[in-house]
């Protein structure tokens, strides 16, 4: 299958600093791919130069083969990014603030897509409500809203289900399976709950350090480490 | 589909011109602060005027000055507050990982600083119209780039101001009020440049501003007409000053992507 993001050698140094040391990978369309590893590891950094939000000191990174340095805009009309540390202005509607997304986005009949997406994460009944009203698990659904309002073939996502309580994050997941399949897009996905991995991601990518240090399906490392679940494979690779 | 640059930019000051719907504190901000001041200084200015030996067409000068600097003053805010609002809702990275570039992002920007003044000036002038028969207008046409020239100067300052807090974070707000303020003692806005101690005459030969207030004088002094030298200053001091900022936020916008720091703003 084609690889629609390609990582090549990609590293980032803070002052000296490794946050990413030499990661290389691939992302295939239609694929959720999961980026796991402790706090620190570097998953947000890898995604942030995924974004164009941080200048890599070196390596290479192509999204649907194009270079993110000279083709910024027409690479991130194609994708989009939530993640449960941000939000959206307070005093709009969530209909206001989607509106000014879709604007941003350039979306063809904005008006119809923001009823299909609210709909499909059960907030239509919230659309007039200002975002401060809302619930953070509210607010997160609405982000994930706007992250899907322009069609992305490639959706980023930082933890997006940190801040939710376990029966809202399943349905989450479920819900983003669920797009994915049907819509057939791309999905890199950070977390460092393992379970949430293991029944979301096609393949996983260990990171620890800055470096990565396994990649799989989450059957396939199970396997060869001989772990009943992925938390299990994680501890005994972060401790050796 | 993407949209064409010019929907880019409406959208995104849009997103802002919500926020005055619903929101009180903002349209405080565009009522409050505005009518606080006329009422104070233009009682000062009354009181002042009636004293023996008081300079003629005194409240022309100060009411003049106060409207003129609250301009400079909102040019500034409306560019370096409405970045600020996307810090305190954790919106900047919704917008800097769309399409809209960050040269689109700062066209948007002016272009709302101007739609706030206007707001704000639009009070100002009525309400000293209403409570003083104070008629701005009197400038006649010099009043058009002697805004124009408050105007730019607030963008500069402004675009150098949101660069800084981009760079240095929450630290760095308080510039968003501070930093024009800053700049009101050189800027002769209530005295002419003549009193001023030697040196700081030397600086405030290089502010825009005070060549803008020297210049409002001159046209109050003069009854009319348009003070050429004061304006061709300014607007020459402006050009620098608008491309001397523009060239630093796009600097600091990379040092500021190298570092990492766009996630890290407001933090
Ligand atoms: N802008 C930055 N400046 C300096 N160090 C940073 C910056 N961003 C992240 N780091 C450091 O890089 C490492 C990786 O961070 P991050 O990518 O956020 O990890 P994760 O998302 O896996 O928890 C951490 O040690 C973190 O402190
Ligand atoms: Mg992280």
């Amino acid at each position: 299958m084609d690889a629609i993001v390609e990582v090549r050698g990609l590293t980032k140094l803070f002052n000296g600093f490794r946050a990413v040391e030499d990661i290389s990978f691939d992302c295939r369309k239609g694929e959720i791919l999961g980026l796991i590893g402790p706090n620190g590891a570097g998953k947000t950094t890898t995604l942030q130069m995924l974004l164009g939000l941080t200048t890599p000191t070196s390596g290479v990174i192509r999204i649907f083969g194009l270079d993110m340095d000279a083709h910024r805009q027409q690479i991130l009309s194609r994708v989009n990014f939530s993640s449960s540390y941000i939000s959206l202005p307070f005093s709009l509607t969530v209909r206001e603030n989607l509106m000014v997304f879709a604007r941003l986005y350039g979306v063809a009949a904005p008006k119809k897509r923001i009823e299909e997406l609210l709909a499909i994460f059960e907030i239509g009944a919230l659309k007039d409500t200002p975002v401060r009203r809302l619930s953070s698990g509210q607010v997160t659904r609405v982000c994930l809203c706007k992250a899907l309002l322009n069609a992305p073939e490639v959706l980023f996502l930082d933890e997006p289900t940190a801040s939710l309580d376990p029966d809202i994050a399943d349905k989450t997941r479920k819900l983003l399976k669920k797009i994915k399949d049907e819509q057939s897009i791309s999905i890199l996905y950070t977390s460092h709950n393992m379970k949430e991995m293991e029944e979301m991601c096609d393949r996983v990518i260990f990171m620890d350090k800055g470096r990565v240090i396994e990649t799989g399906s989450p059957d396939e490392i199970k396997r060869k480490y001989g772990g009943a679940d992925l938390e299990d494979v994680f501890i005994m690779l972060a401790r050796s | 589909m993407m949209a064409s640059k010019g929907a880019r930019i409406l959208a995104y000051t849009v997103r802002h011109l919500y926020l005055y719907k619903r929101s009180l504190p903002r349209l405080m901000e565009v009522f409050y602060w505005p009518i606080l001041d006329l009422v104070v200084w233009g009682f000062v200015s009354i009181y002042l005027s009636r004293q023996e030996g008081s300079l003629p067409d005194f409240i022309t000068f100060f009411l003049g000055a106060l409207i003129l600097w609250d301009i400079l003053f909102r040019s500034q805010q409306g560019i370096s507050v409405s970045f600020l609002e996307d810090v305190w809702s954790r919106n900047l990275l919704n917008i800097f990982v769309s399409p809209l570039s960050p040269a689109e992002y700062i066209t948007s920007l002016l272009f709302l600083s101007i739609v706030k003044l206007l707001l704000t000036s639009a009070v100002m002038v009525t309400l000293a119209w209403l409570l003083y028969s104070f008629n701005i207008f009197i400038l006649g046409f010099a009043l058009i780039p002697l805004v124009v020239n408050l105007i730019v100067m607030g963008w500069s300052i402004g675009i150098i101001t949101t660069a800084l807090i981009m760079r240095y974070g929450q630290e760095a707000e308080v510039l968003a009020w501070g930093i024009a303020l800053l700049f009101q003692p050189v800027s002769a806005v209530f005295y002419p440049v003549e009193v001023l101690p030697g040196w700081v005459r030397s600086i405030a030969l290089f502010v825009p501003s005070s060549h803008v207030f020297e210049g409002m004088r001159e046209v109050v002094a003069g009854g009319g007409g348009v003070p050429i030298s004061n304006i061709v200053w300014a607007a020459s001091l402006n050009c620098a000053y608008i491309t001397v900022s523009i060239i630093f936020f796009w600097w600091n916008f990379k040092v500021v992507k190298r570092k990492g720091l766009l996630a890290k703003v407001g933090e």
